[in-house]
């Protein structure tokens, strides 16, 4: 399974971390530290997999984001390679809250689907739902001025 | 800097104007934060945010919960405490709308984790959320399930995630059917629940769906052997019939990937065959064909492909697979290990390691192809590489395979050089066939990474030499050669020095040449001039100085031409900063002056180290590190009926020990000597272990330097701790006065009774402690018995310090209960940290038999939590009967109150 899911710019910050398995806040300042150190620092044409603590964490960068994401040894080093690409495609095709793709691609460290449009759509149903949500509230809130003056 | 300024000003401005919102907008905190150009400015403006959020939550202003939230998951994003917060997510989750739903939701998942107990509170409204009619409600509760949730809220909510797998939302039932893998994972008994369930979803279409619910299968199979029984039977067909159908497949956009139809269906299948397959003839039977189909016809020029491939191979090698299909996969992994990319490099590594235990020869054939791959750029695969060069050697292969490595060591990266060196001393170890060959492999690693080399390699080496006395002379005359060429290598300076002090008149005069070995030609003060070098180069290293010393201390005595310059060379290091060389230094002094006439005796080589029993105490003190439930063979007798004794008698009583001390108490004086690097300081009787006091060496190091000095190991020679028995029982300890009883003219001599002063171990003139306790003070509390078994019991005496009322003088009485008497006994004691400990130096270590005398130890402990915590100790005795080690160990609780 994918222990959790780390994005860290070339400079070292953090920008998004999902924990599949539960760590204290402590340590996962100490991890984010830890694998950004690992990662950061190795050479472009090595491979993009690095072992920590017992652990495999496979990396890959796109422009100068570093996609970390960190395994079980017996599982598949390449396709978790593949899965990372395949976040990254709807990444490139919605940009939007990566929260709430990674949501639609992951739960409990196991891929959940497959098929990139599916998770586009179901993005972006779920923003109209907001955007639907919010435009009610305020229309709400007129006719409750209106009807008040 | 004027930018950040103008923001900062901004904030304060912002919160100026509107003392009771959060100001600024989620986009404009983080603009401002990532403004920041120090660390502190980054500080300021967090804690500026917070501050705005905690008034905004107080004030309980649900327009900006929503906006708040995002903040506070960028704050905590960047490694700040936000627990205030955690209230909110929970009210957000609890308001009726989608998108407040979607933040709360968010929320929970970053800033909680299953073993916060605010958790529990989100249960109900989790179960109100998987009952909501929306489905997109329904997917966020799942999701949040899925990923956080802690055992109890498993088993809440474990039915409606099961009545959720049959929703005729497909996004509802992938989601339910990841979730049950939480589920599972947490309360594996609930796998039962869940496989027909999981069985039927494979029936389904829909990709999603499939994939999660062959994850779920394959998390049963992992929870449940009843599970793994039921797949078996009921979806094996269900799961070929997958994989034929997507490896089939026309070109299908939607789940294309560089030409193959969904890879990741493909790997999940193949993961879950092999699970189903392992050790089951019949379902491998059923699998061959499918598996052929995929290795020969998927394509292997992009990594999509080559994953299929990799787990296909896996999948090959771990189920009951025909000949034919083996063959097939090893030709893949053939294929891979010549592959120019690095990531499938790598993983044919990784696989070849597995494929290993099917089929060694087929993996020796890749042998020069994988040593290629330990001199690697990249240092993930020199590991891998590495790690499957060591289980490929066998006697055979050692010979070239070593020659390689040893070549490879020289030019290897300074990072790697620890992991080569430790493979490379191992497989030396394990497979050398004779000594010369040993001898000369450990010299050149030594020469070429002896910073990297480990104290117990060294110490098996030394071992070695010790009972090889034919190899002696080579051994010493080629370390002296490695000692000119690398001087610098920590570990081979070590083993050099070593062998120059025991054998070094087998250098100077090339005593037990070899055939075809050069002669060397080094002179008596060549001998010190390489010792001296050496301590002045590692002066720093106490470990390497000291060992410096006792050579040049043993040289003056081999060679008497040059007793002159090794005593100016000893008494340079008399003002050494280093304590243990200073002391070293003022004590061989003494004997060079002073001990003329026993100096020869005291500085014969060293007894002819004894192999079997260092194997036995280096496999004991790598287990200790690693396990101490192995531990029972050296722990005390059988059926011990311990009164304060541990619980356990048998497990892990060294870890324990060992665990108390690590816990950072500076109290522990646990003379341990179980620690892998013991030995040397053994060898040495360094005082690395020596009780905090200065200048007092503990009774463990005192010990090992008589043996040393081949003085102490027969008491009656000098009368030094036998002593003990036959003094009237009157509670003064005597001091052992070692070498002031030397200073006197005959070498056999009788030790003087010193009064008041207890325990005092006078080891040379002038290095007296003062650890003098008046022997006038009243005892206040009763005695206790400390430790009793069959064995063994111990008394303790208690006096209390007027001066320090927290401080205790404990006077233990130690008497053995057998007919056997103990020699080589040692007392260890650990506290808690919150008591501080100082073990005086015993008042021998031998205790007669039949409780026939007894010996004495104090103790001096400080209760830094008088009052609220009483005293409590660990303790652990050591001794030997009939040259037989034996251990004890108890916990003491029942001291007096008050201590």
């Amino acid at each position: 399974m994918i222990h959790f899911v780390l994005l860290i710019s070339r400079q070292g910050k953090v920008r998004l971390t999902k924990w599949y398995t539960p760590y204290p806040q402590k340590q996962r300042s100490k991890v984010i530290k830890e694998i950004s150190s690992l990662v950061l620092t190795r050479g472009p044409k090595l491979c993009n997999f690095v072992e920590w603590q017992g652990y495999r964490v496979v990396y890959k960068r796109y422009a100068s984001l570093y996609f970390c994401m960190c395994i079980d040894p017996a599982d598949n080093e390449l396709e978790t390679l593949q899965i990372i690409h395949h976040y990254v495609e709807i990444l490139d095709r919605y940009f939007g809250n990566a929260y709430f793709i990674l949501d639609e691609i992951l739960i409990a460290g196991e891929l959940q689907e497959s098929n990139k449009k599916a998770v586009l759509r179901l993005v972006t149903t779920q923003d109209a739902l907001v955007e639907a949500a919010k435009e009610a509230a305020s229309s709400l809130s007129n006719i409750i001025a209106q009807a008040t003056k | 800097m004027d930018t950040v300024e103008k923001i900062v000003e901004d904030f304060a401005s912002d919160i100026a104007m509107s003392p009771f919102s959060s100001g600024t907008r989620l986009r404009d905190m983080i603009r401002a934060i990532r403004a920041c150009k120090t660390a502190a400015e980054e500080r300021a403006v967090v804690r500026r945010e917070c501050a705005a959020i905690r008034t905004a939550i107080s004030e309980n202003e649900p327009e900006l919960r929503h906006r708040n939230m995002a903040k506070l998951m960028f704050i905590h994003m960047l490694g700040y405490p936000t627990h205030f917060a955690q209230m909110e997510c929970l009210k957000l989750i609890a308001a009726a709308g989608y998108p407040e739903k979607r933040v709360g939701y968010l929320g929970l998942m970053l800033l909680l984790d299953e073993r916060q107990e605010v958790l529990m509170l989100v249960t109900n409204s989790l179960k109100q959320d998987l009952n909501h009619p929306n489905q997109f409600i329904v997917g966020l509760a799942l999701c949040a399930l899925g990923n956080i949730c802690s055992a109890e809220m498993a088993r809440d909510l474990s039915p409606e995630v099961e009545r959720l797998m049959r929703s005729r939302e497909v996004n509802t039932k992938k989601k339910a059917a990841l979730c049950s893998i939480r589920i599972v994972r947490k309360v594996p008994d609930l796998a039962e629940n869940f496989m027909a369930l999981a069985a039927s979803l494979l029936k389904e279409k829909h990709h999603g769906v499939l994939i999660s619910a062959i994850q779920l299968c394959t998390e049963l199979c992992k929870a449940s052997k009843d599970a793994l029984e039921y797949l078996r039977k009921n979806c094996i067909e269900g799961l070929v019939r997958i994989l034929r159908d997507v490896s089939n497949s026309s070109y299908a956009p939607e789940y294309d990937v560089s030409g193959i139809a969904d890879p990741f269906l493909h790997i999940r299948v193949l993961k879950l065959m092999r699970i189903l397959g392992q050790g089951d003839a019949d379902c491998s039977e059923y699998m061959n064909d499918i598996l052929a189909q995929v290795a020969t016809k998927t394509e292997s020029n992009k990594n999509a492909g080559n994953a299929i491939l990799y787990e296909c191979v896996q999948t090959i090698m771990g189920i009951e697979a025909t000949s034919g299909l083996r063959v097939l996969a090893i030709n893949i992994l053939g294929r891979f290990l010549s592959n120019r990319d690095n990531n499938i490099r790598y993983v044919a590594l990784n696989m070849l390691m597995r494929a290993i235990a099917v089929d060694v020869l087929a993996v020796q054939r890749h042998r020069t192809t994988i040593l290629e791959c330990v001199k690697d750029a990249d240092a993930s695969i020199r590991k891998r590489a590495l790690e499957l060069v060591f289980l490929l050697v066998n006697d055979t292969n050692v010979k070239p395979l070593t020659k390689e490595l040893i070549d490879y060591l020289s030019i290897a990266d300074p990072d790697f050089k620890g992991d080569l060196t430790e493979k490379l001393c191992s497989i030396v170890e394990k497979f050398s066939q004779e000594k010369l060959w040993y001898l000369d492999q450990m010299i050149k690693v030594l020469s070429l990474a002896g910073n990297h080399v480990k104290d117990d390699v060294c110490h098996a080496l030394i071992v070695v030499l010790s009972n090889g006395s034919e190899l002696q002379g080579y051994s010493v005359r080629s370390l002296y050669k490695a000692l000119q060429a690398y001087g610098k290598q920590g570990s081979l300076v070590r083993v050099a020095v070593w062998c120059i002090g025991e054998y070094g008149e087998m250098l100077v005069n090339n005593v037990g040449m070899l055939d075809g070995e050069e002669p060397v030609m080094v002179t008596e003060s060549g001998a010190v001039d390489a010792v001296e070098i050496a301590l002045n180069r590692h002066s720093a290293d106490a470990t390497t100085g000291a060992m410096c010393l006792v050579a040049l201390l043993k040289l003056s005595s081999r060679f008497p031409s040059t007793s002159e310059r090794v005593k100016q060379i000893v008494a340079r290091n008399k003002e050494n900063v280093v304590l243990e060389l200073q002391q070293r230094s003022i004590e061989f002094s003494s004997i060079i002056q002073r001990h003329q006439s026993i100096r020869s005796s005291l500085l014969e080589r060293m007894p002819v180290l004894d192999e079997a029993s260092y194997l036995v105490k280096r496999a004991t003190a790598t287990q200790a590190t690693i396990s101490a439930d192995k531990l029972a063979p050296t722990v005390a007798p059988g059926g011990l009926k311990l009164p304060n004794g541990v619980a356990k008698p048998t497990s892990a009583p060294l870890a324990d020990l060992l665990d108390l001390s690590s816990d950072g108490a500076p109290a522990s004086t646990t003379t341990s000597t179980t620690t892998p690097n013991g030995f040397l300081q053994d060898l040495l009787g360094i005082g690395g272990v020596s009780t905090g006091t200065t200048g007092v060496p503990s009774i463990a190091s005192t010990d090992i330097l008589m043996d040393l000095l081949s003085i102490g190991s027969s008491p009656s020679q000098n009368g030094t701790p036998g002593q003990a028995e036959s003094k009237p029982v009157h509670a003064v300890p005597e001091a052992i006065d070692l070498l002031g009883s030397l200073s006197s003219t005959t070498s056999v001599s009788e030790t003087k009774p010193t009064h008041l002063v207890s325990q005092d171990m006078d080891l040379l003139d002038g290095l007296s402690s003062s650890t003098s306790v008046s022997g006038l003070e009243k005892t206040v509390h009763p005695s206790i018995t400390a430790f009793q078994s069959a064995t063994l019991k111990i008394t303790f005496d208690f006096k209390r310090q007027p001066g320090n009322p927290r401080e205790t003088t404990i006077h233990a009485t130690f008497t053995n209960l057998t007919s056997s008497t103990y020699t080589d006994f040692i007392f260890q004691a650990a506290v808690p940290k919150f008591i501080q400990l100082k073990l005086d130096p015993a008042s021998g270590n031998t205790v007669p038999a039949n409780g026939n005398g007894s010996v004495t130890q104090g103790l001096n402990v400080t209760n830094n939590q008088q009052g609220q915590k009483p005293l409590a100790m660990r303790i652990r005795m050591s001794y030997k009967v009939n040259g037989e080690d034996r251990l004890e160990q108890g916990q003491v609780s029942n001291f007096p109150s008050g201590l």
